[in-house]
């Protein structure tokens, strides 16, 4: 078996000299060559790469529209159509980046959920994962601004009603939102300044994105089996075993991609946003995007303006507290029976709210959007912390070795001691 | 527990859903389209008709204002000649200027001229039409949809159903029919079995016979000359204008489709190659309870 | 010794010039932000574009809802018939939401003419004229319910309708964003 070096030497003269005035080559080598990942890992673990990879392609397709589109409340909705119509490529460059925001949310939810029920969100990864909730949020602030730009009947009243949520605010609330349009509606300002933000946000996510995968190497990965890496036997060098994993992952996922922007482009979007923006006429159903819909279930399902607003706001920053809210000593849900029923009951409300948020707010969906809400909230302050106390967990394997081969079996990893996890209350 | 919650969810789902789509306004039935599924092409002798109709019965209040003459010639469309639309430019009146007297005046149109507006601005639309302003047809075959409901909305992606607004627009066209007694039909409206509300600005538009087909050699009409073909062809002609590349992004999307099928098989091999140096992936982790090293 | 001296007597001295230093330039930064955030309200041209508008009354029918628009902002003028005014009048106030009297929100001797802002107070949609269960106005977005006085009856809106300001020039004309001065 080859050897894998942990420490990156440079070879030629030039390498040398420009290591030592900056050892970025040493940097990449030990973050994504020598880095030691947990043999185990499933194909859950290669969404952070499918997720750079979309970052990458939303901006690039994004900076590619840019050059064409006109951040103008006159002209806004026929530059896209002149993008669709004439601009060579253009309808695939814009089905591209629209079908790639959907793209972007279905793979961040896997993510997020593959998180939760491995218990990624754990001591010592606390601060990691709070880096991606961070993202999370600059994430739906891009896209909601990103779907205001074409400036149909959808981004306007969408526009509309999501900055009127700030009118809740007590006292300033008027103030803030006049402050947010810039004029006394949605109009060009708004849509001017939208324009502006959408395309400085994602590079903001970009580098809370560098702050996340820095964060990812001092403890390194977490695994199925939610124990620590011990010994050398447990990992495998980052490149070429994860890299070629990811790579694949990421063409599979290429073709998913496609599928949407050349067959059903239109699919996810909203019939109403070809109909260009009209202040005087509301359209029957104001829908968000699908993947705003379980936090536009709850924000409906408080029948006060101002406890709505809250509720939705407090359903993803409880979230920051599930590392102290979750008391159990396990990590993976693989080795905890009761949770693992839990878990798939939150997957099943996070699912309903979701349609929910699609109904009409009228008699029954209401009632269920309350009940859901009410379970939403009590996933976090009472399931988790209570199970932590009443579970018994299944004993946990010696090693990560032990878990998937038996344990003696395996083949060459790495060094032993390479990069142990520091010890944690697991 | 999972299990139990699952069913209930299910149910939930499965009652509310059908009860939603019945709704007040009846689901149009689904058409066959030329242009459908993934190797689905326009029919250019259908859009040709499309045209025709669109020319001849709509276009005295709607307008086309996102197309050009010189589309009627490009590939992937009615593909008209060159000659044909040049000549059929030239039979529409442009403003253009101002002049070097500072005024504005009239030509003959050009291939790269939109299609004129009947109406030179909104307000002006909605004044001749009883209040109502005819919307633009450009991407009139996009703005329209309806609710399918559940499951429909899932296996729609599969069968990569998306000419719900075809569908609608065929069914609006023909659903000009008489009002169930007793339902009072307001002053300037029209009751139509599937506009959402039932009560359309839109007087009944075309009727059988009114826009002539080319014949063939025996002298009959290329197609029946009926309110459904009219119907039929005018929105195969709409789905055109509202999406010009649909071909070019259907045949790309073959090619990308084969191209990605590939790479990712030599990449899953590769991948098998490299982890069988450390002797073959593995994943996940026992299926717990695991039996315990003491 | 001497140094003992230099430490116990220059820390106040130096304290205050750390102090003064950073509050000096706290107050710089601060002051750095105020024309980034006051560039985000409305410039002059919208607030100049929201001088007051003059509209004619005279076309609008007995039981007409007209729209107008003014500093970009929806308006609903309504033309109310008499049962309408009847039905805005007889409601115990009390037992609304938002409670007003219908005389408070129209002008004296003008109870016919309701002029309020177009826009649901809740999430600002706007709702349709002649609907819902008090036949005056119905949000389709998320349900709530005006009576024939603008004011909310059902569904999330927190207040009323609001009635911009305005004042009748004439019998048949209203000038919208201007108080009577009178």
């Amino acid at each position: 078996m080859s050897q894998h070096s942990t420490t990156y030497v440079p070879k030629s003269a030039f390498g040398k000299w420009f290591e030592s005035r900056l050892p970025i080559a040493g940097l990449v080598h030990s973050s994504f060559i020598a880095f030691p990942v947990p043999r185990n890992l499933t194909y859950f673990w290669t969404f952070g790469a499918i997720l750079v990879f979309m970052l990458v392609a939303q901006i690039l397709t994004g900076v590619f529209l840019a050059m064409y589109y006109t951040p103008n409340a006159a002209l806004a909705f026929q530059s896209v159509e002149h993008i669709m119509r004439d601009v060579n490529y253009g309808w695939l460059i814009r089905y591209l980046h629209a079908n790639g925001a959907s793209m972007f949310f279905i793979a961040v939810y896997v993510h997020i959920f593959r998180n939760f029920y491995y218990g990624s969100y754990k001591a010592p990864r606390e601060v990691l994962y709070i880096l991606g909730v961070i993202i999370f949020l600059l994430m739906m602030a891009t896209a909601f601004m990103g779907y205001v730009l074409p400036w149909g009947q959808m981004s306007f009243w969408g526009a509309t009603v999501i900055t009127n949520l700030f009118s809740a605010v007590p006292v300033v609330g008027e103030t803030i939102v006049s402050y947010l349009w810039g004029g006394y509606s949605v109009g060009n300002p708004t849509l001017n300044r939208f324009f502006s933000l959408h395309y400085l946000l994602p590079f903001m996510i970009v580098g809370v994105v560098i702050l996340h995968v820095w964060a990812l190497h001092v403890p390194g990965q977490n695994n199925p089996t939610g124990i620590p890496i011990k010994s050398g036997k447990d990992a495998v060098p980052f490149t070429p075993y994860a890299t070629i994993k990811d790579v694949f992952a990421v063409v599979v996922f290429m073709i998913f991609f496609a599928y949407w922007v050349f067959y059903i482009p239109n699919y996810l979007g909203h019939a109403d946003n070809y109909i260009p923006a009209n202040p005087a006429v509301t359209p029957a159903h104001i829908v968000p995007e699908w993947y705003f819909l379980p936090f536009y279930a709850i924000l409906r399902a408080i029948p006060d303006k101002l406890g709505g607003v809250i509720a939705m706001i407090a359903a993803i920053l409880i979230w920051c507290l599930m590392p102290w809210l979750d008391t159990s000593k396990v990590r993976s849900t693989a080795y905890r029976p009761l949770y693992k029923q839990f878990f798939w009951l939150f997957v099943v409300v996070c699912l309903l709210l979701g349609w929910l948020g699609s109904r009409p707010a009228e008699g029954w969906y209401v009632i269920m959007s309350q009940i859901c809400t009410a379970y939403y909230f009590a996933h976090f302050l009472i399931v988790l912390p209570v199970l932590g106390f009443v579970e018994r967990p299944l004993p946990l394997p010696n090693s990560i070795l032990e878990s998937v081969m038996g344990v003696q079996k395996g083949g060459a990893g790495l060094p032993s001691g390479a990069n142990a996890e520091p010890q944690t209350k697991g | 527990m999972m299990k139990r919650t699952l069913l209930i969810a299910a149910a939930i789902l499965g009652l509310s859903a059908p009860a939603f789509a019945a709704g007040e306004t009846p689901v149009p039935p689904q058409l066959s389209w030329s242009f459908q599924g993934p190797f689905g092409t326009f029919d250019r002798a259908q859009l040709q008709r499309g045209f025709k109709v669109y020319r001849e019965v709509c276009a005295s209040c709607h307008g086309l204002s996102y197309i050009a003459f010189r589309n009627l010639a490009e590939p992937g469309g009615p593909e008209f000649s060159e000659a044909q639309v040049r000549a059929l430019a030239a039979e529409y009146q442009i403003q253009d200027g101002p002049n070097e007297a500072g005024d504005m005046f009239e030509r003959p149109g050009r291939p790269a001229d939109r299609f004129p507006s009947p109406f030179p601005n909104e307000n002006a639309a909605a004044a001749a039409n009883g209040g109502k302003a005819p919307p633009d047809l450009s991407l009139i075959a996009k703005a329209r949809t309806f609710e399918r409901g559940f499951p429909w909305w899932i296996t729609d992606v599969f069968r990569q159903y998306s000419e719900n607004g075809a569908d609608y627009l065929v069914a609006l066209l023909n659903g000009y029919v008489e009002p169930p007694a007793g339902t009072e039909v307001p002053a300037g409206g029209h009751w139509n079995a599937y506009y959402p509300g039932h009560i359309i600005a839109m007087p009944k538009p075309v009727s059988d016979g009114q826009v002539e087909y080319p014949r063939n050699e025996a002298g009959q009409p290329q197609a029946p000359e009926t309110v459904e073909q009219y119907a039929r062809d005018v929105t195969a002609f709409l789905v055109w204008t509202a999406e010009p590349h649909l071909e070019a992004r259907k045949r790309l999307g073959f090619q990308v489709m084969l191209f990605l099928i590939v790479l990712a098989g030599l990449l899953y091999f590769t991948k098998k190659k490299i982890w069988a140096r450390v002797g073959g992936e593995v994943e996940g982790h026992a299926t717990p309870p695991m039996t315990h090293n003491p | 010794m001497a140094e003992t001296t230099t430490h116990v007597a220059e820390p106040t001295r130096r304290d205050f010039l750390f102090i003064a230093t950073g509050a000096a330039a706290a107050v710089g930064a601060a002051t750095l932000v105020w024309p980034f955030v006051q560039s985000l309200a409305p410039d002059a041209a919208t607030v100049a574009a929201g001088a007051p508008v003059e509209v004619d009354l005279t076309p609008i029918a007995e039981g007409q809802i007209v729209k107008v628009f003014w500093r970009g902002k929806l308006i609903f003028i309504r033309h109310r018939t008499a049962a309408e005014i009847a039905a805005a009048q007889d409601v115990n106030v009390a037992t609304l939401r938002d409670p007003e009297t219908d005389a408070d929100r129209v002008k004296a001797d003008h109870a016919q003419w309701l002029v309020v802002y177009g826009n649901c107070t809740h999430l600002g949609c706007v709702p349709l004229g002649n609907a819902g269960e008090y036949n005056g106005w119905f949000c389709p977005c998320h349900g709530s319910v005006f009576d024939t006085s603008g004011r909310v009856r059902a569904g999330p809106a927190p207040i009323n309708l609001p009635i911009p300001p305005y004042t009748f020039a004439s019998d048949t004309q209203i000038i919208i964003g201007q108080e009577a001065t009178a």
